[in-house]
Parts: structure tokens; sequence; C-alpha cells
């Protein structure tokens, strides 16, 4: 920090002091965070916006946010090397751990336990969180960190997959306006919804993906809002604005052996557990395969990776194809649980979510997706529902971007890195290669 | 390369076909590149003989690195072929062909400034370019099917032994952007050498190396070529590499062949003197 002048006034030096002026703009952040969420003004009470935040107790919450915000930006500057080096220290333990197998092996099956028990013993409320906020939101984070994480293509249409999921669910048990051959059951359906959103990933990809990072998100970015208008408009075809009804509940009819799930959450979180936990697997060999290191090579220097003889269009393409109906998974899913698919749900915001859970678990890192979307979306309903924090609905974004801004400044990486993308990160701060490897491009050919 | 060392020179300066022993594997048929109305390459011809080290020299400007990124696939010359004759005597037509599909013909490439995956480990760098040449899928990979399986062990020793070829074994695990600059070039070379070339351009492999270094790399370069008999193609500037290496070379300036030959025979060459060497002493570059 420089030393403040010894001339002038004890005011100005205070001014001059970059710690006080941090602090000021901190606590000021803090009255705007206060007078966004606060009540909104009226016509015979235009101030009331103002005055119902400013001069209220609630006030008082923002200023000690700004403040803690504001001491822990004076932490981080005047201690970087000592809170990297304690964060190292902390991480460290485990990272040593967690490479024998043995140990990770306990780890998940343990975590899988609590992923089975716990559940059982919660309310309905939350019982349902789990199924329709964390479950699918997890499947989709995992799939977009195919897509983001492992192959390094930045995909803002994601969402649109997930209606082209839904809507073959709806279209295959005939809950749509028009009907199929013959009406399947959902289990069935699953197939037909993975392949109808793959093929929709490779007709968007094939063209779209010669295009470089920046133009790819934008394409896509068009291609979400296409399809949320298409849903929309196609009354005859989709059932319009008001959405599809009566996509049936999952039911096995085999060997004797009855079941069908209903409006109950619990048995439909198991259903999606077994699923995660397959697709888990399977994105794990995936990443750890000929295709996941294919995809390193493309995001860290494509034009080596070329060279070395892949085919970096194609392997983009499947990565974008292999998201696309993790998505759709997803979508088909989500439809038959609330039997229910609505235009309007399937908003851009909602891919941008999923992208920033990604993002915030760390990317290119299964657990990091698996935890970054249950806490991220975990946390807003705990805020919500909690009897004294209370926070409203929709402010929740607010909260969520705060967040982000603390992550990217003091863990860039993610809160669960994947060891390649933290090294890339690490090696961008020394100026090697790019760390914003969302955008995977190289430089021109030596 | 010991059988083209062992026929003898075959000194005869400008000869496009390129000495007369042992089959072609790149013919170079009078290429033309053209940037707008500059004209980096004109009517271009060279041979690359199966077994055989050969140098593209030149003063800066002369066209060497657009002759190798014609050769690569990353530029498409305007005019004339370039066919690659692999083992089997099947022709392949590059002009055109993107720039993996030129590595899957048989071609593989280094890069001026090396171009490593930084992030990756020496091993998986290596590896990287093994697997190129296998099959596995998405769906293969996530359901470690046996063929995944048998491909992954496959991949998982070739790896090693390329890593022992070039030396860096020990170094198996080191992340690539932590090597020395000399151990990064060999890594490049093993990375090339997984795809399973029958020719390996190098664009100067030397550049930036310390003496050391140096005689290391030409070391691995005869190594590579005389062991696993990959021809080698080499841009270079460091005329002492280029003395002790090539079996042949060809001297570009302005876009054009002016000479080719025999080291010997390019040294004595008057047009290289004087295009190549300039007014320096004709004697030094070869000492």
């Amino acid at each position: 920090m420089t030393a403040a002048p010894p001339r002038g006034s004890a005011l100005r030096r205070l001014w001059t002091s970059e710690d006080a002026r941090r602090g000021f703009a901190c606590v000021v952040g803090g009255l705007v965070l206060a007078v966004m969420t606060g009540p909104e003004g009226s016509s015979t009470a235009p101030t009331s916006g103002f005055t119902g935040s400013l001069f209220h107790a609630r006030v008082i919450g923002f200023i000690v946010f700004g403040l803690v915000l504001w001491g822990l930006i004076t932490v981080r500057r005047r201690y970087a090397t000592q809170v990297r080096a304690f964060s190292d220290k902390v991480t460290a333990a485990p990272r040593r751990l967690l490479p024998d197998k043995r140990v990770r092996a306990v780890v998940y099956l343990a975590v899988l336990a609590f992923a089975i028990a716990y559940p059982a013993t919660l309310n309905s409320f939350w019982q349902e969180v789990l199924v329709d906020q964390i479950g699918v939101y997890v499947l989709l984070a995992i799939g977009l960190n195919v897509v983001v994480g492992y192959a390094g293509l930045l995909d803002l249409g994601y969402i649109a997959f997930f209606a082209i999921g839904a809507y073959s669910a709806a279209y295959w048990t005939g809950a749509l306006p028009i009907h199929p051959p013959f009406h399947l059951n959902p289990f069935y359906a699953i197939p037909l919804a993975i392949i109808a959103a793959m093929l929709a990933g490779v007709v968007l990809g094939a063209p779209t993906l010669r295009l470089r990072g920046d133009y790819l998100a934008i394409v896509t970015l068009g291609f979400g809002e296409i399809i949320q208008i298409v849903a929309t408009n196609l009354q005859g075809v989709t059932g319009g604005a008001q959405g599809v009804i009566g996509i049936p509940h999952f039911s096995i009819h085999l060997l004797g052996i009855h079941y069908a799930w209903g409006i109950n959450s619990l048995p439909y979180y198991y259903l999606l557990l077994g699923f995660v936990v397959l697709v888990l697997f399977a994105f794990h060999f995936l990443e750890n395969s000929r295709v996941g290191r294919a995809w390193v090579a493309i995001r860290e220097d494509e034009v080596a990776a070329e060279s070395s003889g892949i085919n970096v269009l194609k392997y983009k393409v499947m990565a974008f194809a292999i998201g696309a109906s993790t998505s759709g998974f997803a979508g088909m899913l989500e439809a038959s649980k609330i039997s229910f698919v609505e235009p309007a749900d399937l908003t851009v915001q909602l891919s941008i979510l999923i992208l920033v859970l990604v993002i915030f678990g760390g990317m290119g890192s299964l657990p990091g997706a698996v935890v970054g979307a249950a806490v991220l979306q975990w946390l807003p309903q705990y805020l919500r529902v909690h009897p004294l924090l209370g926070f409203q609905q929709q402010d929740i974004y607010i909260y969520l971007g705060a967040l982000l801004v603390v992550m990217m400044i003091f863990r860039p990486e993610g809160i669960i890195p994947s060891r390649r993308r933290k090294r890339e990160i690490g090696l961008a701060e020394h100026g090697v290669g790019h760390a914003d490897a969302l955008s995977g491009q190289s430089g021109p050919v030596a | 390369m010991s059988q083209a060392r062992a026929t003898g020179p075959s000194p005869v300066p400008g000869d496009e076909a390129g000495g007369d022993e042992g089959d072609v594997v790149i013919a170079v048929d009078a290429i033309t590149l053209r940037f707008g109305g500059l004209t980096s390459l004109s009517a271009v011809s060279l041979a690359q003989r199966r077994g055989q080290i050969l140098a593209v020299i030149g003063p800066n400007g002369a066209g060497k690195t657009s002759l190798f990124n014609c050769l690569t696939g990353v530029y498409t010359p305007q005019e004339g072929s370039i066919t690659f004759l692999d083992q089997s005597g099947k022709s392949t037509s590059i002009v055109g062909r993107k720039p993996h599909r030129v590595n899957r013909a048989g071609i593989a490439r280094t890069f001026q400034t090396s171009r490593l995956f930084n992030a990756l480990t020496a091993f998986e760098n290596v590896r990287i370019g093994v697997e190129s040449r296998m099959h596995t899928g998405p769906l293969g990979a996530m359901l470690r099917l046996p063929r995944t399986r048998r491909e992954d062990r496959a991949s998982d020793a070739r790896a090693t032994e390329l890593l022992d070829f070039v030396g860096l074994r020990n170094r198996a695990n080191d992340i690539a952007s932590a090597l020395p600059y000399g151990d990064r070039r060999r890594l490049e070379i093993a990375r090339a050498l997984g795809t399973a070339p029958e020719v390996l351009l190098l664009d100067e492999p030397a550049a930036g190396t310390n003496p050391s270094e140096k005689a290391e790399l030409a070391a691995l370069i005869r190594k590579v070529n005389s062991q696993m008999g990959v021809s080698v193609l080499l841009i270079e500037h460091d005329m002492g590499l280029v003395m002790a290496l090539a079996d042949r070379i060809v001297v570009l300036n302005f876009g054009q062949v002016i000479a080719s030959g025999t080291p010997a025979a390019v040294q004595q060459d008057p047009a290289v003197v004087e295009a190549y060497l300039g007014a320096a002493d004709p004697d030094e570059p070869g000492a």
C-alpha cells in the first residue's frame, strides 16, 4: 500500500488513502444493493424505494456486507501471498490424500451413502427442491461441463437442448397436439429424446463450430432464442405459450414388477440419482480417454492438436453433441417429473445460470460441476425460506452475481478445480497460453 | 539415411528430381503460392527421398516457412502439386488437405516456436500424438469397452517408449511448460513421432537452443532417421546443423529454388554463396 502523505488535513489524508477509498466504495455498493433489493416506489410515494431501504433497520445488514467485502479485499491485497499459502495449505491435505484410489473410493461411497439416506429424512418441500432444483441441474451442469470444461466451447443456448428433450418426451408419450405413430412409456422415450437432442447438437454444431469461439457463443445464444420462440408460437405442434400438460410419469411393467412414479418427489430423486451416477461414471471414463485428451489438446492449442492428427471439428461437434444429449436427457426427465413443459421457462437466463454453475464449481471438473450445481441451486432456496433471512426470489441473481465476482477474485479456477484447468490458469498468470480457454484461440501459425 | 550416405553424393546443382537413390516420398511439383500481389513461392519443385534427411535453407523471407506451411496443409498453393507417396506406394495429394489429414497421411511436423500442450505432462503430450492413430470413440470410452482398454494399454506403452527414445523417460510426469527449452524441443519431436509418420518435418528445430542442446538435437534427429527409418525434412537457419545432418540441401531465395544437391556441392555453388552467404566468408558456414 502506498503510505499516506504526511502533509494536509486528516480528512485529506483519509481521502488519499486507497484503503479508505476502497472502503467507501464498498459501503456505497452495499447501499446500492440495499436500494435494489428494497421495496419498490409508487406513484403516490416515489421516494419510498429509497426511504424504505435506507432509513430502515435492514440497511445495517448491507453496510456490514460492504464492510466485510472491504475487509476481504484489504486482507486479500495486503496478505495476497499469505492468503494463497493458507488456502493451499488447507486444500493440500485432501489433495495429498485424494490421489490414493482407496481414499477416493471411500469418500465417494460416503457421499453416495449420504445422498441415498439423507433425502428420506427431509420434508416434501426439500425433496422437491432436490429433484427440480438440484438433481436436474446437476445433470445439466455435468453435461455443459463436457462442452465448456472439456472442449472449451462457449455454449449460451444450452437450454435449447433441454427444450428439445422435453418436447421429445411430450411427443413420444402423446402429450403434444401432434401424435406419434405409437405412444411410448417415458422410459423408452429416453433414448429417443437423447437422440433428438444429439441430432440437434450435430446439426447446429457442424456448421457453427468452424467459427471462432465468440461467434459460437452468439450463434448458440440465437439458437436458444429461436427454440423458445418456436415453442411459443408453433401452437399446433407444441401447444404454444400455455405449454404442454399431461406428460406421463415413469412407470415400470417388467417381469412382474409394477411400479409407477407419481406426484411424490422422493422416488424421482432416486431415479435421478441413479441416472446421474451412471452419467458421472461415463463422463469420468470419457475425460480420461483418448477422446478426453483430444479435447484437452484442442483447448490448449488448436493448431498443435490439428498437426498431431486430431480432427478438431469432429471432436468439437462430438463434445457439443454429448453436452446437448445430456441436456436433452435432463429435459426429458424433468418434463416427465412435473408432467409439464412451458416455453416461458426455457429462457437464455437459464442457459447462463447453468454456465455459472459450471464456472463456480470448476470448469472441467466433474466433482466441481456436481458440487457447484448442488450448492448454488440449494443456496437460493435456503435463503428464500429461511425465517430470518427471507430473501426475495427475484433478488437471488444479485447475490449469485456478487458471489461469482468474489469467486473470480479469490478462486478463479472454481471451488473444486480440475488439475489441468488450475495449471492452465496458473500458466496464463505467467503469460503462457490463455486462461480464457473458453474461446480457445491460438495465435497465427509460426 | 545410411543408404543415401553410402551411395555417395550426386552433385547436380539445381537437380529437381533430388538425386537418384531411393524412391520419392514427397514430390513437390512447381508450386506457386501468392498472397494478393505478393508471390511467396514461385514454381518451387523438390523431391524428398525415402530415408533421406533433406534440408531447406535460405535467407530470411526466402519462402521457407511458406513452403513448410504448404507441405503441412496450412496454406494451399494456387498452382502446382504436392504428392505424398507412402510405403505401400499409395499416392496422396497434399494440396487442399486439412492439417490433421496431412498428418494422417503420414507427415508429422514440429513448430518453430514449440507448441506443446503446456498444462499437460510430457507423457500426456506424447500420448495424444500416439492416440491420434487409434479408434476409440466416445461411446467406447464411456463404456470402457475391451478395445478401449486395449488401446489404452497400447498408447501408454508406446508413449513411454517414445519418451525413452528421445531421452525424456525420467521427465514423463513433468508439466510440459516446466521443461527446459531443449527438452521441450525433444518432446515435440516425440509427440510428432507418436503419430507414426513416414516423414517428419522440422521447422527450425535448433532455433533458440544452446550449443550443447543443439548437439543433442542433431544426434536425436539422426537417430530418428536411422533407427526409426523416418525421412526428415528440415528447415533451418543454423548452417552448422544443416551441414552436419543433411543428405541433400535445397536452397530457396525469393521464393525460388536456386540450388540443390549435397552439402558439399551446395556450399560451392556460386549462386548460393551470393544469395545466402552474401559477403561473408564462404568457408565459414561449413566450419
